[in-house]
């Protein structure tokens, strides 16, 4: 009896250790192998598209989910990210000291300093992570600094969001303006209108992805990741511990702002444009919501969010054209009200309940001690 | 005994001249006060007496108005919370703040290691460092290290944080009432491992619980409306008739009219010094 129970132990033990590695080579497959074979390249770019955005929500996991710090303005670095991508493309486009179409069409004469460095590949993949990166670096070192949390870091990201689309907007002749930069036909080499192109493309994002999961695991499993959850529980606590608070959510915070930067680089090839009507308050917003549907306080919960509720966009506007926003603010208070783990809290939220349940009956029948007891009689 | 060591070396912590002013109130009045190095101090005082406030001063949670705060030989003043404890200052408070989702043995570590770097930081933790199991078994939490803090009892919340403390391997230990809400049973563990510890390191420990000090304490500083109201040894100190006056001093007149003997001591007893 109790050798088949230390068995039955051993068995379960093993299946915790390994169900985290055997999900994801599991979902690895399903998105190297299957997804690529039974997808029509129309349905392939689209998964590709919320892939981008799973890679975003993965920062938003670790800052908002493991650090607490809301931030609603991730399109911004998004946005730097994919004006970083988009740059070098049109300039790799236009071809050796020429001009990109839009700044033609602006009347624009001569290339903006600005633009110069980025006909190197180099240094536009370089400022993909250094742009976003250093600027929440320091938005962080000067925000935290003066200990802003909570609604007010909130809201300062979010009017942020709401400036950089503004100015955005206003650089006609730099950026494009509202139109944003479009129109791009190649990607390193790969010719976006080929469909064993888009195939490679799309295994790109979905490789990137899985990299930026597994840093990112590793940082949540590391030192640096549970003093992190202790800043958020307690950040007033941690500075007697001998850490600086603010340090800990300027790094969290600039890594979250460099996934959010990579997602937006390969979000501009994958769906060939960005511009700020994908940046501002509401779209920043969006990026949020999914994650805090899929479940925020796990990586996994961010990514799964991301990839469900953009799904979830794309085929009900399909059939419904305005349904879906109704539809998102009730999943939205839904999840909120009565799964605040998310999706992917559900199933733990329903064995507490049941385990719950049967703890209370349980004791008034036969204490667990004489379990034992009579297993060894 | 006022911490001046007779070789005239500089006492650990020098505190000179402090006053702290809340919206007008002086929660601390021109306080005086020298800890040397491997002495166990008791602060006790009536409530309201600024015994919290003068930690919260020195471990840079409360900026002072006046006077200096030295330690080790270095100001302490205009330092922020972190950087005070990385000059070996360390602190516990009144209400056990742990952290509940991390497991016992994770928050120990964590005050442990906060002398790494980042790179070293985002490394993953490779089992129990025999420090922390030290500490752990120290603090009689060996047997509770994989749980959630989040579960234990008030009791095991003080003695994880005192665990915390003494991971930070401080120069000085600051306890505010380690045994507030303690049963009889705990209030007796936490005195031996007080003891314990003040063999190795110098502490300060402020405490509410006259009986707890009377078991515990030889250097008492006794403060009374954000002052320091006198100095000395346990006995000298409940011997000194203004000490009695500030602990009993509301109760006087009533105790005139008790019948003298057994019943004043005691309603002396209950008062909190005898």
């Amino acid at each position: 009896m109790r050798r088949l129970r230390e068995a039955a132990d051993a068995v379960a033990s093993a299946a915790v250790r390994w169900r985290g590695p055997v999900v994801f080579v599991a979902v690895a497959l399903l998105l190297l192998v299957a997804a690529p074979a039974a997808l029509s390249p129309f349905r392939l770019e689209l998964l590709a598209k919320y892939l981008c955005f799973a890679i975003a929500a993965l920062g938003i996991g670790l800052a908002w989910g493991k650090g607490g710090m809301l931030t609603l303005g991730q399109g911004v670095f998004f946005g730097l990210g994919g004006y970083a991508m988009a740059m070098h493309l049109k300039l790799a486009e236009a071809g050796p000291g020429q001009l990109p179409d839009f700044m033609v069409w602006s009347g624009v004469e001569t290339l903006p300093a600005v633009w110069e460095p980025f006909r190197q590949p180099w240094f536009a993949l370089l400022m993909v992570v250094v742009l976003p990166g250093v600027t929440a670096f320091l938005l962080g070192l000067l925000v935290f600094g003066r200990r802003v949390r909570g609604a007010y870091f909130a809201i300062l990201t979010q009017a942020l969001a709401a400036a950089f689309v503004i100015w955005l907007v206003g650089q006609q002749g730099l950026t494009g303006g509202t139109n944003g930069l479009t129109n791009f036909t190649s990607f390193f080499g790969l010719d976006l209108a080929d469909e064993n192109d888009q195939r490679v493309l799309y295994s790109v994002v979905a490789v990137v992805l899985g990299l930026l999961y597994l840093a990112f695991r590793q940082v949540v499993a590391s030192r640096f990741g549970r003093l992190l959850v202790a800043v958020r529980d307690g950040e007033d606590r941690v500075r007697f511990l001998g850490y600086d608070p603010a340090l800990v959510k300027t790094v969290a915070f600039t890594l979250s702002a460099i996934s959010a930067g990579i997602a937006g680089a390969l979000f501009v090839p994958v769906v060939g444009i960005i511009s700020p009507a994908l940046l501002g308050v509401v779209p920043s917003l969006e990026f949020v919501f999914a994650v805090a549907v899929g479940g925020r306080y796990t990586l996994a919960g961010a990514v799964l969010g991301a990839v469900l509720l953009n799904y979830g966009k794309t085929t009900f506007s399909e059939h419904y054209a305005n349904g879906w926003l109704y539809l998102q603010g009730t999943l939205f208070i839904a999840v909120m009200a009565y799964a605040p783990k998310g999706v992917i809290g559900v199933a733990g939220q329903v064995r507490d309940f049941v385990a719950a349940r049967r703890g209370r009956a349980a004791p008034a029948v036969v204490p667990p001690a004489r379990v034992e007891e009579g297993a060894a009689a | 005994m006022t911490g001046v060591v007779p070789g005239g070396r500089e006492p650990l912590l020098r505190v000179t001249g402090l006053s702290v002013v809340f919206d007008g109130f002086r929660a601390i009045d021109g306080v005086d006060l020298t800890v040397a190095e491997g002495e166990l101090r008791f602060l006790i005082g009536p409530n309201g007496a600024g015994k919290t406030t003068l930690i919260d001063v020195v471990t840079g949670l409360t900026r002072p108005t006046e006077g200096t705060v030295h330690f080790a030989g270095r100001t302490l003043n205009g330092l922020r919370e972190h950087q005070v404890v990385r000059r070996g200052v360390g602190r516990t408070f009144q209400t056990a703040v742990v952290f509940e989702e991390l497991t016992v043995e994770e928050n120990v570590d964590l005050a442990a290691s906060f002398r790494m770097r980042l790179p070293a930081l985002l490394r993953r933790r490779k089992g129990r460092s025999d420090e922390v199991a030290a500490v752990l078994d120290r603090a009689g939490l060996l047997a509770l290290a994989e749980r959630p803090a989040g579960v234990l009892s008030h009791g095991q919340r003080q003695w994880l944080e005192i665990a915390m403390l003494l991971a930070q391997r401080p120069r000085l230990l600051l306890l505010d009432e380690p045994v507030a809400g303690m049963s009889r049973d705990e209030r007796e563990r936490t005195g031996e491992l007080l003891v314990e510890i003040a063999r190795e390191h110098t502490v300060v420990v402020v405490e509410h619980d006259m009986e707890f000090v009377r078991t515990y304490a030889s250097a008492v500083t006794v403060l009374h409306e954000g002052r320091v109201l006198t100095e000395g040894d346990m006995a000298s100190v409940q011997a000194d008739p203004r000490v009695q006056e500030v602990y009993l001093g509301r109760s006087r007149d009533t105790r005139a009219a008790e019948p003298v003997g057994a019943d004043a001591d005691a309603g002396r007893e209950r008062e909190g010094v005898a």
